[in-house]
């Protein structure tokens, strides 16, 4: 099981972790004592350092991938935490069943869905991932297992839903698909100009349209002036012919040593993202209508050898015009800018997660490419905005938020600390505990 | 519908090749030591769609096992379409050579079962006239190395095995492909550095995938390794004793 110190990358970050490796193939391995320096890792799809472990030791969850059982009448399917969601939808939709929620990329395991309680266009109607979370298994380094659901275990249940892989380790997990009659999402997209507007369509979207989300252009300052695109979606009726998924793309195959996407050339690339002709309705495969980025690989390599950071913010509903309007009006005001810019509204389900960060309010997730102190006070400026906000940062996404920022963000902290497994630890969790308050 | 029966089947790369198989809709015989790890594999490869899985026990240096085995693969599945061989170990090359017992119990593993099943397997499916038996040996068959020429010199019995039996059935109809992979990151070489010539069960899988099914005799996977073999054998002997390899 043993793989020696191995080089572990997040996606946004250039910088390698070097943590020593563990493979485990099968569910009835034994932890490494480390410590108190061991973490999973699933996929590293989060951008910053909450799934990686400098000087610790790593356990590379991708060896464990086995499916457990799949009740095809019923929907129920359990696998190895290792497993990834695209591994699931290849078995699943085939035979009539969808994720019950999706993040943005279909390349994250099982156990990373739960770790960071992710979220997707369907919030306001179906939670977050820990909403459809039946049961899972927790192994702790004391060697303890304990199965945890709502009814057996539930405070580590709570505990380890968007518990940033500190709570041990989940083995295998158990969710509840939804069902579907096929590949074929309905999809409509309407421009707007103004911040409200996007309130007010995401208002009357929210019962009839399962899936809402809206791409805006981060470089025009003026939150009345926007340029913004409503993207909103449902599964197909039965008997939609779903278009083939598009071939996927080559991506970089190595890291060059400069950015491909200067500041140059963000606002164009704004610009034509609006003014590309789109139907406004349409059939499209689920592919391409969830997943845009991962029809390239490695696309993160596009940022060159300094790589990027990701904003991703939840601010409460009331202030969010405000809010996300003086958000954007500061990147705007940098040359920075965002080259992809998504704002949602998210919807008013209570997380289940003691550290879970999607929340009743609105979201604004933003990329950041790295130029150094620039970038990181720009940041700091907008993590300002958030938190006189009353809101949150995204720990999946971040690789520099100030401690006080975090347990702001997540007050429950302090009770998830008793939840934490004493042999666990993350670059991250280090850095948000550090005593500089 | 196929029948596949695969021999080592908790093995990386026979895993890897059992999803692809399970994909299609085959049914599946597992064989391998450890029954309850058969059974998480047998779980998974339902899921992926296998039509059936199956599984039985048995350490393959239990020569007296094989009948019993494969009466019990063609009760569970049927007459076998495939028949897949991947189990195997790397040996401590250094501890064989202090240990004659320890040297002759490589052998046992890495050639005899081998050798041992495939005359039970090459006269049934002479019989039935058709199939294809398909065999992991190794890249370290093609020249003796002295860094691990036990391994090398098992895996090179099979191959010359293979190469016989090959023009044997192939009047029957019956197709035996030989497996050479180079380099491949599985728990057999979890200890060793990975470098850029070393490539993933997965990818693997694929080339085993097509070979099984579509064709081919002797394969290497990745492709490339024809090439660096062809380079090894041909450099002359004299030059060939006095290197590290
Ligand atoms: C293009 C792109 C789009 C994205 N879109 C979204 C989105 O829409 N919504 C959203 O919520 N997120 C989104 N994300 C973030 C991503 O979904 C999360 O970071 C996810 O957790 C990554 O999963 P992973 O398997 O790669 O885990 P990693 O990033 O490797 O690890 C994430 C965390 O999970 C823990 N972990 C992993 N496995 C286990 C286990 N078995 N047991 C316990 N802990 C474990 C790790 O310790 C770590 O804390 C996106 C990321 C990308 C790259
Ligand atoms: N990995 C490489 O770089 C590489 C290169 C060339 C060739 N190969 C060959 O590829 C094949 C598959 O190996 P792998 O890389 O996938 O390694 P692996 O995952 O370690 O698989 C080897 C398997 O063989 C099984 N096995 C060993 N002795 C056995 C016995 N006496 N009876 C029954 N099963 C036995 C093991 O069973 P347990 O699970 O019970 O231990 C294990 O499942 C082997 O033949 C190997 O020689 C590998």
């Amino acid at each position: 099981m043993t793989e020696g110190t191995r080089q572990y990358r997040s996606w946004g970050r250039p910088d390698a972790a070097l943590s020593r490796a563990f493979r485990p193939r099968w569910r009835d391995f034994e932890l490494p004592g480390d410590e108190g320096r061991v973490l999973p890792f699933g996929n590293g799809r989060s951008y910053g350092d909450s799934c990686l472990n400098p000087g610790g030791s790593v356990i590379d969850m991708r060896g464990l991938d086995r499916f457990i059982s799949f009740d095809t009448e019923t929907g129920v399917l359990a696998c190895e935490a290792g497993v990834l969601l695209d591994e699931i939808l290849r078995v699943i939709v085939p035979r009539g069943w969808f994720l019950p929620v999706t993040p943005g990329t279909r390349f994250v395991t099982l156990g990373g869905a739960i770790a960071n309680d992710v979220h997707g266009k369907n919030h306001h109607l179906a939670g977050s991932f820990g909403h459809h979370l039946r049961r899972f298994e927790l192994l702790r380094s004391d060697g303890t297992r304990r199965i945890c659901s709502a009814d057996e275990n539930a405070d580590w249940f709570a505990a380890t839903i968007g518990g940033l892989g500190l709570t041990g380790l989940i083995t295998w997990a158990e969710i509840a698909l939804k069902p579907v009659h096929g590949p074929a999402i309905e999809t409509e997209v309407e421009q707007f100009t103004d911040l409200d507007r996007f309130l007010e369509l995401s208002d009357a979207a929210h019962d009839d349209f399962e899936y809402t989300a809206a791409w805006i252009d981060s470089t025009r300052p003026d939150p009345g002036d926007m340029r913004g695109l409503f993207f909103r979606g449902n599964h197909a009726p039965a008997g939609t012919p779903a278009p083939a998924a598009p071939r996927p793309l080559p991506g970089p195959p190595f890291t060059p040593p400069f950015s491909m996407v200067p500041s140059l050339v963000v606002r164009p690339f704004n610009f034509l993202t609006y003014a590309k002709p789109r139907a406004p309705r349409g059939i499209a495969h689920y592919e391409p209508f969830f997943y845009p980025l991962d029809r390239v690989a490695n696309w993160n390599r596009l940022f060159g050898r300094r790589g990027f950071f990701q904003h991703q913010s939840v601010v409460p509903r009331a202030v969010a015009r405000e809010a996300v309007g003086a958000l954007i009006g500061k990147v705007a005001g940098t040359n920075s800018g965002s080259t992809l810019s998504v704002l949602k509204v998210f919807g008013d389900a209570t997380p289940r997660g003691l550290l879970s960060f999607p929340r009743p309010g609105v979201t604004l997730a933003l990329d950041i490419p790295d130029r150094g102190a620039r970038s990181l006070e720009l940041m700091a400026d907008l993590d300002r905005v958030v938190m006189e906000a009353g809101g949150a940062i995204y720990p999946a996404k971040d690789a520099r938020m100030d401690p006080a920022v975090f347990r702001q963000g997540f007050p429950r902290w302090q009770e998830f600390e008793t939840y934490r497994d004493p042999g666990f630890s993350s670059g991250f969790w280090r850095r948000v505990m550090e005593e500089n308050l | 519908m196929t029948n596949v029966l695969i021999v080592g089947a908790a093995s990386a790369i026979a895993e890897a090749t059992a999803r692809l198989f399970a994909e299609e809709g085959c049914r599946l015989f597992l064989v391998g030591r450890r029954a309850e790890r058969l059974a998480v594999l047998c779980d998974d490869l339902k899921s992926r769609g296998a039509e059936q899985t199956a599984s039985h026990e048995l350490d393959m240096n239990d020569f007296e096992g094989h009948e019993a085995m494969l009466a019990a693969a063609e009760n569970s599945i049927g007459p076998i379409d495939i028949a897949y061989i991947a189990h195997g170990t790397l040996p401590d090359q250094k501890a064989c050579q202090d240990d004659v017992d320890l040297t002759l119990q490589e052998f046992r593993t890495n050639a005899l079962s081998t050798i041992a099943l495939l005359t039970r397997l090459a006269n049934d499916f002479e019989r039935r006239r058709t199939g294809t038996i398909a065999v992991i040996t190794s890249v370290a068959g093609d020249r003796g190395r002295e860094s691990n020429y036990v391994y090398g010199a098992a895996k090179a019995a099979v191959d010359s095995y293979l190469e016989g039996m090959r023009q044997r059935l192939h009047k029957s109809g019956v197709r035996v492909v030989t497996i050479k992979p180079g380099f491949v990151d599985t728990p057999m070489t979890a200890a060793f550095d990975k470098g850029l010539l070393w490539a993933k069960p997965d990818a693997v899988a694929q080339r085993i995938h097509r070979a099984i099914t579509k064709g081919g005799d002797v394969i290497y996977v990745p492709a490339f390794w024809r090439l660096i073999m062809l380079v090894i054998r041909s450099i002359p002997r004299r030059i060939f004793k006095a290197i590290k390899l």
